[in-house]
Formats: structure tokens, sequence, C-alpha cells
């Protein structure tokens, strides 16, 4: 039994603490999130409001715990579809290799040179900015990360005499994908998708900022800030919370992935950084 | 070198082709709007039709992309379908905005990171060591844009030193255009230096661990000796790649600051335009982001071997 890292349990408790307030938020809030009460606006934090109240009397907790669920849908929704299009595109080219290894990994490489938010504000001029044009963008972009590092541990996994000795037996290449390569990649993957996640958070918390991401009706950690921000004389609290609770989210996959890449296999793991 | 040079060049050039290639299907997925766009609400099937006609859009798309690529290549970016004006004296114009802001920024990242990585590697089994790269985790967390607007509730709103957004131009106040770029510049670069603390620290963790250092070290050189003549060269080598990386999340780190600070740079720009949906100013300027990462990324490449000679003998 290997000793347990202590960023795995950091981050497991920061990422836990982020999935817990969203999970009661579906069924409880301390009040509700989008009831406005202009004669409440700017309540400090106290006992009826306990991170205190906004520009428009609502209440920031409840916000806050709402937002989470946006921020957790954001993050999964766009690593499935990094993961969904970048896994086969990777394992594909270490399979195949040949003119499409190199086709695909050009790409790749020109795609990586459009940062997730450049790619978001691109969509979202032509398409009209929505939560799901940003998530289509924010994991459009994280594709080549996925696919270079299944493609690069594909590699080293193709070399290994299990795969040629399922080659004599006649296996086809699916099989070999599916029975061989995604096994042993699965550990690369799942610290790629905690990193990933955290850049998609950081992604999406700059559009919604910028009001291309989640709608005005949807409480958002970005939105919130943008919101704050023409109060921050009068009520400077109101663009702390929703700043720390993106930081500390932040913070916990990145810690999350980095424990799971000492836990699983600090060997075959790339590290790339979360930076939108 | 010269056939490495060359060769790296070819792909240069090919992926700049491939993005714009790529830029410019996404922009002109939907046909037509453009039109729509410039007409709004007065726009009438036959006005529809005729300003089609005038901007060419009745053209086949690989036509129209060439005439874009023909115009980029010579410096002729389109006109705004909005204002009417040229987009590439617009650039130029917000460039002495990002421009500074970036470079500045850089600063901000590189005089940071730079001792405190090296402090942090050298030390790294002991509590500087520790405590460095703790902060460094958490500034990775942060959002350069919440960080500037604390920066800004701090030193515009409470302290009243400097201003919270705005720009004066250049030429009226080069002291106050200075001024209102701190604080944008100082919430991206602490941002960025967070980042590249870590590399600059796991650089110099593995170069001591060097046989060329160990050799210097039984030679009789103290443990800084030793880095300051062998391992500072070898441990940039890896460096200068995130710096690379670095410059692409500094321009996007950019475009959303300057919307914090109301910087009327490119990033204010191409906000702007996005909403606007003036698609051809937007189309202008993600390209020349992209172009500006993918030529960075290959001084990048070249940079290694002038660093690196063992690389380029290969």
């Amino acid at each position: 039994m290997r000793r347990v890292p202590p960023t795995l349990i950091a981050g497991g408790v920061l990422v836990g603490l982020v999935i817990v307030a969203a999970a009661i938020s579906l069924i409880w809030t301390p009040a509700d999130p989008g009831h406005v009460e202009v004669s409440q606006r700017f309540r400090p934090p106290g006992d009826a409001f306990a991170l205190g109240t906004d520009n428009l009397g609502r209440d920031v907790l409840s916000r806050l715990m709402v937002g989470a669920r946006n921020t957790l849908l954001i993050g999964i929704v766009t690593v499935l579809i990094a993961a969904g299009l970048g896994v086969p595109l990777g394992g594909i080219a270490a399979l195949y290799r040949g003119p499409f290894e190199a086709a695909t990994m050009r790409l790749a490489d020109v795609l990586l040179a459009f940062p997730a938010i450049l790619l978001a504000m691109l969509f979202a001029a032509v398409f009209r900015p929505s939560t799901v044009t940003a998530m289509a963008a924010i994991g459009i972009a994280l594709v080549p990360v996925f696919a270079r590092v299944v493609r690069g541990a594909g590699l080293q996994v193709m070399e290994q005499d299990y795969v040629t000795v399922a080659r004599t037996y006649g296996s086809g290449q699916l099989w070999i994908f599916a029975h061989h390569l995604l096994p042993n990649v699965g550990s690369v993957l799942i610290v790629q998708a905690t990193v990933a996640f955290a850049i998609a958070i950081l992604a999406e918390a700059a559009l919604s900022y910028l009001g291309l991401g989640a709608p005005q009706t949807t409480p958002s950690w970005g939105r919130m800030l943008s919101e704050a921000q023409s109060f921050l004389s009068q009520a400077p609290l109101l663009a702390l919370w929703p700043g720390l609770s993106i930081a500390l989210a932040v913070l916990g996959f990145n810690l999350l992935g980095d424990g799971l890449r000492d836990l699983l296999d600090p060997k075959l793991v790339e590290r790339v950084a979360a930076q939108a | 070198m010269a056939l490495h040079l060359v060769n790296r060049l070819g792909w240069l050039l090919a992926s700049l082709a491939l993005a714009s290639v790529l830029v410019f299907t996404i922009v002109n997925i939907l046909p037509g709007d453009v039109a729509l766009v410039i007409l709004g609400t007065a726009a009438t099937p036959e006005s529809v039709a005729a300003l089609r006609e005038q901007l060419g859009l009745n053209q086949p798309g690989w036509i129209r992309y060439l005439h874009w690529l023909a115009g980029v290549l010579h410096g002729d970016f389109g006109a705004s379908a909005l204002s009417h004006s040229d987009v590439g004296p617009l650039i130029v114009q917000k460039l002495a905005i990002s421009g500074p802001l970036a470079l500045l920024s850089a600063a901000v990242a590189m005089a940071l990171a730079l001792p405190l990585g090296v402090l942090a590697g050298v030390h790294y089994r002991k509590l500087p060591g520790a405590a460095i790269s703790a902060l460094s985790l958490i500034g990775i967390a942060v959002p350069a844009f919440w960080a500037g607007l604390l920066l800004a509730t701090v030193f515009a709103i409470e302290l009243r030193v400097l201003p919270a957004g705005g720009f004066v131009d250049w030429s009226d106040d080069p002291l106050g255009s200075l001024r209102s770029l701190i604080l944008p510049a100082l919430a991206l670069g602490l941002v960025q230096a967070a980042v590249l603390t870590r590399y600059v620290r796991s650089a110099i963790i593995d170069v001591q661990r060097e046989d060329f250092i160990r050799t210097a070290r039984a030679k009789g050189l103290s443990k800084w000796q030793a880095l300051r003549g062998h391992g500072f060269r070898y441990a940039a080598i890896p460096v200068v790649t995130i710096l690379g990386i670095q410059l692409t999340s500094l321009l996007v780190g950019a475009i959303v600051i300057e919307n914090v600070f109301v910087l009327p740079g490119l990033g204010r720009l191409l906000f702007q335009s996005v909403g606007n949906r003036d698609l051809i100013v937007v189309q202008d300027l993600v390209m020349l982001v992209t172009a500006a990462v993918l030529i960075v990324n290959f001084l990048v490449d070249l940079s290694y071997r002038l660093l690196d000679p063992r690389i380029s003998a290969r």
C-alpha cells in the first residue's frame, strides 16, 4: 500500500467542498439565489446572510453555491469533449503511425496555438455567446492536450511485448486499443483530466466575467465578479468571495492532479500546468 | 543547423497557413451574416443582396479566403464592418497599449520568478523552498482578472495612488499612461510569476542532480559557484520553453485584463468586436494572436539550439 500523498488529500478536500456545495444547492440554499430585495442590498456578512448580500440584495452564499454547479458542469462537459475527441485521435495516431499520425499531431500543434479564451471569443462572435459555445470552444482547445498525452503514452505501450503477442494472435487494432492501450494510459488520462478541469474553470470564469459565458440568469462566479466590480468602493467583499471560490476550486483540481500523479504512475505523466 | 532552420521555417509557414484556414472557416461558417450585421434592423432583402455583392460575399469561399490572405500579407487587414475604418492602422494604434502592457507584465513575472525559483530550487528541502513552492501553487490558481480587481480595490480605491482604469494617450501624458499600466501589469505579472517560479524551481532541482555539477562540486566549487558556472545555462533550456508558452498566456491574459482596467488595447478591441459581431476585426485579431503564438514557438525552438549545442549536433 503506497502512502497517500498529502496533495491528494488537500485537493480531494477542496474539490469535495465544491461538489458538496453544488449538491446541497440542488435541494437547499440559505435563501433564494435569484430573489431580489433592494431594501437588503449591500448587507455585510452576518446572521441573516452569512456572506452578505449583493447590489440587488441577493444572498451571496446561495449564489456561490449555485455557481458551484455551473463551474462543475462546465468542467465536466469540457473535459468530456476534450477527452472524447482527443483520446481516439491520439490512440489512432499511436496505433497506425505513418501519415495519419503526422497529420494529427501537426493539427494538434496548430490547435495548441489557439488559447481556449481566444477560441471561445471567436466562437462567441460567430455563434453568439452562451454557455454551450464557451464549453465547446474550451473543450476543442483542450483536445490537443489529450491527443498528445495519449499518443505519447500509447507509443510506449505499443513497444511492449504483450502488444506484439496480441498482434501475432491476430488481434485487431480496435481490440488492442481497448484492451492494451486504454488501460495503460488510464492513469495519465485521469491526471490530465484534473488539470484540464482546472484550465476549464479558469477559462470559463474569465469568459463569464466578460459576459461571454453563463447567461445573466445563471449565477456564475465569473459573472458575480464582474457585477461586483461596479461596487468595489461600497462593498469590496463582494469581489472577494467569488474570486476565492474560483481560486480554491482551481487549486483543488491542481492539487488533486499532482497527488494522483504521485499515487498512480510518476513515470508516464507529462505535466502541463493549468493556465487559461 | 541551416537545414534544420529551413525545415522549421517550412513547418512554421505550413502551421500559419493551416491556422488561417481554420480561422477563416470558423468565421465564415454562417454565410451572409456579415451583411445582415452591418445593415442591422434597416436590412431589406434588396439592400442585403446589394451589400453582399459589394463585399464580394457572393464569391466562393476559397476566393474570399485568398483575397483576405493576400490582403493580410500586404498589410491590408480589411475594414471594420461597423466603423468602416481600416483594421491595420487600428491594430498598430492598439499595439501601443497592449505591447508595453505585455512587456511590463513579462518583466514583473521574470523579476519575481527567476530569483524566487532559483532560491526555491536550491533550498527545495528546506523551509524557504517549501514556502515559495506553496505560494506559487496558490498563485497559479488565482485568475489574473481577480488579482486585478483586488489590486484595484487596494491601490486605486482604498489608497488612491493609482488609477482603477482608463488610459491617457502616450503623447498627452507619458507618465500618466505608464501609471495606468502598473496595476494591470502587476496583476498579470504576479500570476505569471507563480507559474514561472515552479518551472525555474524544478529546472534548478534537476540540474543539481547532473553529473557535471557533482564534478564541479568535487573540484571544490561551492553550490552557488557550481550553479553560476555550469548550472544556470543548462537550467535555462526548459525555462526558455516555458517562457514561450508563458507569452501565449500573457497575450490571452492581456485580453481579459485590458477589459478589467478598460485599457483601449487589442484585447479591448477584440472584446468589443465580439460584442458587435464585427467579424472581420475578430478574424484579423484572432489570426494575429495565433500567428504571434506560432512565431514565438518557432523562436523558442531556435533558441534551444543556441543554448544547448548538443541538440543541434543531433
